[in-house]
Order: structure tokens, then C-alpha cells, then sequence
């Protein structure tokens, strides 16, 4: 039994603290917009982890991930047009048409493999895209501004800003928990087992194809949800939330933070939002270190860092962050 | 595996973490005005936005940098075209920044889009283009004024002078977005002829006409009538011409053919006309002022863009002024407002009780002086025009 | 009936365009094996180049030239310090790792050219329309291109099918050991193809500019068609890249045509507005499900695979 306190563990109970006492922060400082902030990343986290499920255990490269964020807001934002402003009614619509367009994308694309996965993943995603731009009645291009949150009667007040993060956090740490418990399950061992070879799982008996479908819809449906979440966060849906680049986003985060890991993605989606905000000011900065004066136009160039860390990344830490605190994967 | 490479990054990330975690609130100081801007700097249409931002800054030099006699800080925010970036830079800017006043918006999508957060925080803001028709009726709201329009009036003049022209029937072109919906019901609402056809086409990504354009042709319209702000505007008067249109079948516009599309589009500008609330030539001493001194400053003609926006600066000095600086007064500065006492570089101006202005709409056409191509005034179409959805408006009191 | 003629040569000519940018992307893939999300940053990089040219040299056509060259060597150049230690790597690999460099060349792009995206004006003897047919007249410049992109896919035929070059393309994309323990040089011919690719996508670029506008991201959405095109054609293969982009051009500029009206028969003449061009879009999509679904490997699946 190795030891519980290495410098990994010790990161991600630093950063549990960090978002658990955060509305703490928020409240002592007036700093509402870090509360802004961090319900965003709380809640891209989710379909983060939900990603990495297939994607890091399962070996499923889906480009299409961001379609689920577009389905769970869509459901919460046409009904609530429609004035059904019923939590109970929408989350659970939401949830169970997330896992059905899971299951219809899964059963056909599941066929292919490799980059034909990928490239099917990402057509039935921009069919989906295309369709919430087709709804006329809903905004079509230009999105749809939800008047009121999803109602829980008396349980919980969602226009509470600490009371949606705090709800937030508790549906990512669920999330967390339930996939690991998956990926530690006998089904889950018959995923991971079918990503490195599946002929072999196949030949001792397993459907890996079941497997796979039912490990594909749970990812759906754990992305519906954040994208319910997502949509009473913006109060605003359109459908620039399943374009394909926030598909990019979601495997950027994915693997950023390390895929194959339960918490990794948690770890990517916080590095790369927090990044997003703050790479400005370090290259202001810099920009400040250097010249002596702050250069108020290096700051809009924040990507300029962005885009080769991503690559540098790829090349050299396989493992995202997560791998290089624990320092064991390969490199 | 390459170790350096490898603490580099884990450093970067600890840094940047660190840095997100202590980056305190921006204190606001005191007794300085701070303004929030969103308009668009990149793109095709960033011309229209860097027009609005050179056009209130000239104000706020007219004005000696201040406004009711307070010091301004203003903050630009680029919204990209995008509804989803606008309601994201909105909230930044009175979420984080905590911005006294929020000024531009140019797309009524955006706009729209961005009103849940600027209603729910009592935001005093002042709209200086988008006209969605919504704001101008249901979605009115106390601390929302507009120096611009709503999206039909402008149009809805061109349909009278279409009807002046004895056009019988019309193929309509436009965005499809809110504001492209609004212009061609616009022209539906006072053309007296028949629509033989409406195309609307993907905004803001499609700049290739080809398809609407065969189809026009093939309708055998008196007319066209096509509505494409900034670079889409430029992209859709040359593809007419291109396809051999232009001799055949004459284009009237909206918002399409403006002072920062002239140098681009020179000689395939003439023989189109337009309609306008403002124009550069207006005679009156505010707009002379205007005009001569951006001339001097940035070589050109402002657009109507820069006029609607540089309104904005006597608008919110005037209402700032009512109330002796004390900001929190937002009822006061309210009712300062509504009273819209300031000159005006369209001259005569007054708010309905919807907060839209009511205005004269002018037809204008492009001339050559020298090797200059300028907009000139040709007649009006309609006096003191008010919008026709200010009945939907329940204005709370 | 003239009409539909003038709608097909609109949805051939969206055609071209794809084609160029696909046979660039197919090579690429079917030689390297790797999935290039930054071929669309080649598309933008050309036409900025194109459009900085033009403006310095005051001629179109010089202007077109320089561009072209320019986008070469930047094609090659971004293969030997950021492609090449991607070779080999799996495909999400490449996925993350050129969605990097698409970002970094956007801001690349902003810090070169600023914010404001430029124009490329035609020159005025273009601005006219011929008669392709009697009582069509369609616009000299989409002529061009659609002249052009024939020539460049005829040339592209002779130099991969006819030439020694082509033939070595032809043999690393089936069997990359065998070529390289031949002795050929695996690498400089790696480094030619991407060049080769670079300079279509940039052409693709420059071509549509004047019909456009020249902008960050501009490579971004019709890249995703692009990939779309050599899906249905089959990985590898010019002729079905070829096939499938004009399919996928007609389908796009047909729905657009057609679709609103038809939606206009049952819904309101907003929502046929709305849904008809989402239709169409979807349709390719759903074009390229089906296609994957029943032929895996696409219509014209390149030999020796």
C-alpha cells in the first residue's frame, strides 16, 4: 500500500479546498465575478469528466461531445419558453433525450473505428448544431435568453449564487465519484480492457459492444446534465454551445488535466478556464518585466501561449498535469 | 521524456493557478465615471466598431474628458458578433469591472442576448445601434435608452420611396439574425406592392451570395431591396455587380452602403440609394462640429454608426449633470434622460415613452466630389417617425 | 430550367473550392496518416498573403503569385518544426495537437495583421458577367475559379499518376517502410507533400477571398466540410476527394436554393427561412453518417490501404 500523501494527492486536495471555500473568497472580497467564473468551470468540468469516461477509458475519441452540452440547455431553455419552468420536469427530459441521442449516435458510430469514429462522432454533433439553428421559434442563430431558472419548489433557490455553485460542485463530485466507481467495476475493467485490445475481450466472452454503447450513454448523460446546468449558469442558449470547437474544448480539457484519470479532467478544466482568464495578466506582466511599461496589447494575445503549450503537451506530457505531478506515466 | 520541458509547464500552471486565485477585485475609485463598451473590433464588421469607439472618444473630447463634470474611464470589450461572447463580456463588465455605464451594441442578436444581465443588475445603459424590435416594445426596461432606431423604421422609409418610384414588385434579401428579420417587415409594412420573394441568408459566417442572387434574377422583380451592414454590405453590392445585376434590376438599401464602405466600393455605390436617419451633411451646428472635427482627426467621413454613438456622450452628461454625480440616483438620471436635453447631431430628436428616439428618416445618395466618394442628402422621407411597437412597451414608472 | 444551370454552376463552383481544400488534406492523410486540423489555418494564412501582396505589388494576378509561394513555405516550414514529431502518433494526437497550432495561428494572424480582417478587391475587367449559355449570364470571376481548380485538379492527376515524385507519393502512401528502406527520403518527401497541401489549401484561400472576406477563423468552417468531403471520397484518393466535393457543393448550394421554399410549403415563411438552410447542412452530415455507416472506408477507398 503506498502512501496516501504525494504530491498529487496533496494538489488535488489543495485545489477540493480551493473550490469548496471559493464562495467564502467571493463573499469576503464582493468578488462576484470569480463566483461567475468558477460555476463555469464546475460545471464544464462535469462533461469534462464525462468525456474522459469514453474517451480516456473506454478509447473513444468523441468530437462530438459538446452536442449533449446543447441538448440538456435546449430542453432546460424551450421549455422554459414553453413556461414549464419545473425543475422536475425539465432535468430529467433533458437527461433522458441526452442519453437517447447517446444511444442512436453510439449504436451507429460504435461500428467504426479510429479516425472514422472521430469524424462520426463530430457529423451527428453538426447535425444536432444545425437543428437548434433551424429552430426558428427557440432563436434559431441567435440563441434564446431563459427568463427564469429551473424551480425546485422550496428545495433549493438556484438564483442563489451560492447555492448553484455549492449545487454544482456536489453534481461534479458525484460525477467524479460515480465514474470511478465505474472505471473500478467489473464493467469498467471490461471498457478499459476492450480500448487496449478488443479482439481479446471479444474472444473471452464479453459483448464489448454492449459494453460500449451502455458506457457511451452514461457519458451522454452525465454531459445532458452539465449542459442543464450550463444553460440556468448563462441564462442564455444558442447554438454556438455545440459548435465544434467547444467539442476541441472539452478534449483540451480532457487531456490537459490527464485522461485515465478519475479527476483529471477536473484538474484540465480548471487549468484551462483559469488559464483563459489569467494568461492575459501574466503576459501583461511579463510584458511589464520586460519593457518596463505594461503593454496593454499583449495582453489580447494570450492564445499566442496557448496553442503551442497545447502541442508541447501532446509531445512531451502524455499525461497532462495530472501524470506530471505523478510523475509515473510515460512521457 | 524531456524533464525541463516537463517543469516548465507544471511551474506555468502552479504560476498561472496561484495568480487567478490572488488577482483581488479592481477597487473602483472613486468619483471616476466608469464606462463599459461592447462593440465589435474584429471580424469583417470591425470597422463599424472601431467607428463607434474613434466617434466616442471624440465626444469625450469635446466634452474635456468628463462627463457631468466627472473623470471617465472607459473599458472596450470586443463581442466578436457572437450573442454568446456579448452576454459573457456584459456580465464581466458589471460583474468585475462594476462599470457605471454600459454604451454600443451593435447587433440586436448580441443585444438581446445581453439584456437579462443588464436588466437584473439596474444597469444605466445606452444602446447606440441595435434596434430589436422587442426593446422597443415588451422588453422596454427604465435604465435602457436607445440613439438609434428600430429596425423597421429605416426600411419602412425606403418602402415609401419604393412606392414613390412606382416599384410594383420586390425581392427582399437580408441577415438572418433579429435585425435581418425586423428590416425585411419593414419594408412589408409600408410597400404597397407585391413581394415577390425573401431570402434571409446565415449570419454572420455567409459572405457568398451566389445562390440568392440566381434566385432573384430568376423572380423578375421591379426591384431588390437587401439589407448587409459592414463588410457583408461591401461583399453584397459587389457580388450584384459582379453578376451582372446592377444594369438590370436597381437595389435599394438599409444600412448597407455607409461612409466606412464608399472607399471600397466607389463607383458601384452610385444609383443606390438609401435611407437614413442621419447623414453627414445635416445643417445643424452640433453635426458641422462633428464632422469637421472628425475629418480633421481620422480623414473621412463618420459613419451613422459614430453619430448614434457620439450622442450617447451629451445623453449621459445630461443625465449625469441632473443629478449632481451622485450615480446611485438612477431614477434621476432616469428622468433626466427622458427629457433628452442635449444637442443632438441629427438635430431634432426626442424619446417616445419606450426610450427610442423619435426622428426624421432622409434619403441619401453617393457622390463623387473630386476623388472623394461621399453621402449626401436628398430628401426627407419621413418627419418625427416614431417606432410602432412603443404600445407593447409597459414602461414601469 | 436556366435557372437550375445557373444553381449548378453556384454549387459546382462551392465545389472547387472544397476540392482544393480537400485534395491537400486526403494527401496528407493518406500519406502521413495525420489528421490535420490546422490545414484550414493554410486556407486563412494563404488568402492574407494573397491580400498583402496584391496591396504591395498593386497587381492581382503577381499579387495571387507571391501568395502562393509564401503559403508553400510556410506549409513546409510548419511540417519540420511542428508536424513532423507528430508522424506515428495516434490520432487524437493530432487532433490536440493541430487544434493548437489552429489556435496559435489565429493569434499569430491577429499579431501580424491586427483585428480587422482585410478585402481583396477584383479587378474591374472581372466585375463583369459572361453568357455561358444563351440567357445565362453568370460571373466571369466564379468562372475562373471553377477554370483554375479544373486545371490545378488535372495537373494534380499528371503529377501524382504521370511523375516520378507521383509515384513515390503513390507507393510511401501504401507502404511508407518499404519507400523509405528503398532509400528515398522519407522525410524531404513528407516535408514536399505538406507543401504541396499547404499551397492548395492556400489557393482555396486566395481564390475566395475576393468573394469573401479575409478574417481570422475563416479556414475554420469550411475546414470541417473539407474533412467531410474526403470522409465520403475515401481517405487517400484525389479522384474521390474530387467526386464527393462536388457532390457536397451541390448539396449545400441546391438546399439553400430550394429547401426554404419547400418548408415555406408546410411552416411559416420564417421558420422555412431558418429551417432551410439547416436542412441542407445537415443533409451533408447526414450524407456522411450514412456513407460511413455502410461504406466504411467511403465511396472511392484508395488502393493498397
Amino acid at each position: 500500500m503506498k502512501s496516501w500523501i504525494t504530491p498529487r494527492n496533496a494538489f488535488v486536495a489543495a485545489l477540493l479546498a480551493i473550490l469548496v471555500l471559493l464562495p467564502v473568497y467571493a463573499a469576503l472580497t464582493g468578488n462576484t465575478f470569480m463566483m461567475t467564473l468558477f460555476t463555469r468551470i464546475v460545471i464544464l468540468a462535469i462533461a469534462a469528466v464525462s468525456l474522459n469516461l469514453i474517451m480516456g477509458f473506454g478509447g473513444m475519441v468523441s468530437f462530438g461531445h459538446a452536442a449533449y452540452l446543447g441538448i440538456g440547455g435546449y430542453v432546460v431553455g424551450i421549455l422554459a419558453k414553453e413556461g414549464i419552468n419545473a425543475g422536475l420536469v425539465q432535468w430529467p427530459l433533458a437527461l433522458l433525450l441526452s442519453g437517447l441521442f447517446a444511444l442512436a449516435v453510439g449504436a451507429l458510430s460504435l461500428r467504426t473505428r479510429g479516425v472514422y469514429f472521430i469524424m462520426i462522432t463530430l457529423a451527428f454533433a453538426q447535425v444536432v448544431y444545425y437543428i437548434a439553428n433551424g429552430l426558428d421559434r427557440y432563436g434559431g442563430d441567435d440563441g434564446l435568453t431563459i427568463q427564469r431558472r429551473s424551480e425546485f419548489g422550496g428545495l433549493v433557490n438556484l438564483s442563489n449564487r451560492t447555492a448553484f455553485y455549492y449545487l454544482c460542485l456536489a453534481f461534479l463530485l458525484a460525477t467524479v465519484y460515480l465514474v470511478w466507481r465505474i472505471v473500478n467495476s467489473r464493467f469498467g475493467l471490461v471498457i478499459q480492457g476492450a480500448r487496449s485490445n478488443e479482439r481479446r475481450m471479444r474472444a473471452i466472452g464479453f459483448p464489448t459492444f454492449r459494453y460500449k454503447l451502455v458506457c457511451f450513454v452514461i457519458a451522454g448523460v452525465l454531459c445532458g446534465l452539465s449542459g442543464v446546468l450550463l444553460a440556468n449558469h448563462t441564462n442564455f442558449i444558442s447554438p454556438a454551445l455545440m459548435h465544434w470547437t467547444r467539442s476541441g474544448d472539452l478534449i483540451v480539457m480532457a487531456v490537459l488535466g490527464g485522461m485515465g484519470t478519475v479527476f483529471g479532467p477536473v484538474i484540465g478544466a480548471v487549468a484551462l478556464l483559469v488559464l483563459e482568464e489569467t494568461l492575459p495578466h501574466v503576459i501583461g506582466l511579463a510584458s511589464y518585466l520586460v519593457t518596463g511599461k505594461e503593454v496593454a496589447a499583449a495582453k489580447e494575445y494570450w492564445q499566442l501561449i496557448l496553442g503551442p503549450m497545447l502541442l508541447l503537451i501532446v509531445l512531451y506530457a502524455r499525461g497532462g498535469i495530472d501524470g506530471l505531478m505523478a510523475g509515473t506515466r510515460r512521457g | 521524456m524531456n524533464k525541463i520541458v516537463k517543469r516548465c509547464l507544471l511551474a506555468g500552471c502552479a504560476v498561472a493557478a496561484f495568480a487567478a486565485v490572488v488577482a483581488a477585485p479592481t477597487v473602483a475609485q472613486q468619483k471616476t465615471i466608469k464606462i463599459g463598451f461592447v462593440s465589435t473590433f474584429s471580424g469583417p464588421v470591425a470597422a463599424i466598431g472601431n467607428d463607434m469607439r474613434n466617434s466616442f472618444e471624440l465626444a469625450l473630447d469635446h466634452h474635456g474628458r468628463k462627463i457631468g463634470g466627472l473623470p471617465v474611464e472607459v473599458i472596450y470589450e470586443d463581442d466578436q458578433i457572437k450573442p454568446e461572447v456579448g452576454v459573457q463580456k456584459t456580465q464581466k463588465l458589471i460583474e468585475s469591472d462594476k462599470v457605471d455605464f454600459l454604451v454600443g451594441y451593435i447587433w440586436s442578436n448580441v443585444m438581446l442576448a445581453s439584456l437579462k444581465p443588464i436588466v437584473d443588475s439596474k444597469t444605466f445603459t445606452v444602446i447606440t445601434n441595435a434596434g430589436a424590435s422587442q426593446l422597443s416594445g415588451e422588453l422596454c426596461s427604465p435604465y435602457v435608452f436607445s440613439t438609434s432606431w428600430n429596425n423597421d423604421q429605416t426600411p419602412q422609409a425606403i418602402g415609401l420611396y419604393m412606392n414613390q418610384k412606382n416599384v410594383k414588385k420586390v425581392f427582399l434579401i437580408g441577415p438572418n439574425y433579429a435585425a435581418g428579420k425586423d428590416m425585411l417587415e419593414g419594408v412589408a409594412a409600408t410597400f404597397k406592392g407585391e413581394i415577390i420573394g425573401r431570402e434571409l441568408t446565415a449570419w454572420p459566417n455567409q459572405l457568398d451570395f451566389s445562390a440568392e442572387l440566381s434566385k432573384a434574377r430568376a423572380a423578375k422583380p421591379d426591384a431588390i431591396f437587401a439589407f448587409y451592414p459592414g463588410g457583408a454590405g461591401i461583399q453584397f453590392i459587389t457580388q450584384y455587380a459582379q453578376s451582372g445585376l446592377k444594369g438590370q434590376i436597381p437595389l435599394y438599401t438599409a444600412f448597407t452602403i455607409d461612409s466606412l464602405s464608399l472607399p471600397r466600393l466607389k463607383d458601384l455605390a452610385i444609383g443606390i440609394p438609401g435611407a437614413q436617419h442621419w447623414v453627414r451633411d445635416l445643417p445643424n451646428d452640433a453635426n458641422k462640429k462633428y464632422v469637421a472635427d472628425f475629418r480633421a482627426k481620422h480623414k473621412n467621413d463618420p459613419s451613422f454608426y459614430g453619430s448614434q454613438t457620439y450622442d450617447a456622450v451629451p445623453l449621459l452628461d445630461s443625465a449625469v449633470k441632473a443629478v449632481k454625480g451622485d450615480l446611485s440616483n438612477k431614477d434621476g438620471m432616469r428622468r433626466a434622460a427622458e427629457k433628452a436635453d442635449f444637442k443632438s447631431v441629427r438635430g431634432n430628436f426626442k424619446f417616445g415613452p419606450n426610450h427610442m428616439p423619435i426622428q426624421n428618416f432622409y434619403l441619401q445618395d453617393t457622390v463623387k466630389e473630386g476623388e472623394e466618394y461621399r453621402l449626401k442628402t436628398v430628401a426627407t422621407i419621413t418627419e418625427n417617425d416614431q417606432d410602432k411597437h412603443w404600445q407593447k412597451c409597459k414602461m414601469p414608472n | 430550367m436556366l435557372y437550375l444551370i445557373e444553381q449548378c454552376l453556384n454549387g459546382i463552383q462551392l465545389g472547387m473550392l472544397l476540392f482544393l481544400l480537400a485534395a491537400g488534406l486526403t494527401l496528407i492523410f493518406g500519406i502521413m496518416d495525420l489528421v490535420n486540423l490546422a490545414h484550414g489555418s493554410l486556407y486563412m494564412l494563404g488568402a492574407y498573403f494573397a491580400a498583402t501582396f496584391i496591396t504591395l505589388t498593386d497587381s492581382f494576378l503577381a499579387g495571387l503569385g507571391l501568395g502562393l509561394v509564401a503559403t508553400l513555405v510556410a506549409g513546409m516550414f510548419m511540417e519540420v518544426i511542428a508536424i513532423r514529431p507528430l508522424y506515428g502518433r495516434d490520432h487524437l494526437d493530432h487532433v490536440l495537437g493541430t487544434f493548437g497550432l489552429l489556435i496559435f495561428f489565429n493569434e499569430l494572424v491577429r499579431l501580424i495583421w491586427g483585428p480587422e480582417g482585410r478585402t481583396i478587391s477584383l479587378p474591374p475587367e472581372m466585375l463583369t458577367a459572361v453568357q455561358v449559355v444563351p440567357g445565362i449570364y453568370y460571373p466571369l470571376y466564379r468562372l475562373i475559379i471553377i477554370l483554375a481548380t479544373l486545371s490545378v485538379a488535372a495537373l494534380l492527376y499528371i503529377l501524382v499518376m504521370r511523375t516520378r515524385v507521383g509515384m513515390l507519393i503513390r507507393a510511401g502512401a501504401s507502404n511508407r517502410e518499404m519507400v523509405g528502406a528503398l532509400g528515398v527520403n522519407i522525410k524531404l518527401l513528407y516535408t514536399l507533400v505538406f507543401g504541396l497541401g499547404a499551397a492548395l489549401a492556400g489557393f482555396a484561400g486566395m481564390m475566395q477571398a475576393p468573394i469573401s472576406f479575409v478574417q481570422i477563423g475563416m479556414g475554420e468552417n469550411i475546414l470541417i466540410l473539407a474533412f467531410v468531403v474526403i470522409i465520403i471520397g475515401g481517405i487517400g484518393s484525389i479522384r474521390g476527394a474530387f467526386v464527393a466535393a462536388v457532390i457536397v457543393g451541390l448539396i449545400d448550394t441546391m438546399g439553400r436554393a430550394f429547401l426554404p421554399d419547400a418548408v415555406r410549403l408546410f411552416l411559416s415563411y420564417s421558420a422555412g427561412s431558418s429551417l432551410g438552410p439547416a436542412l441542407s447542412s445537415m443533409l451533408i452530415y447526414a450524407l456522411m453518417a450514412g456513407v460511413l455507416i455502410f461504406r466504411p472506408e467511403g465511396l472511392f477507398p484508395a488502393v493498397g490501404k
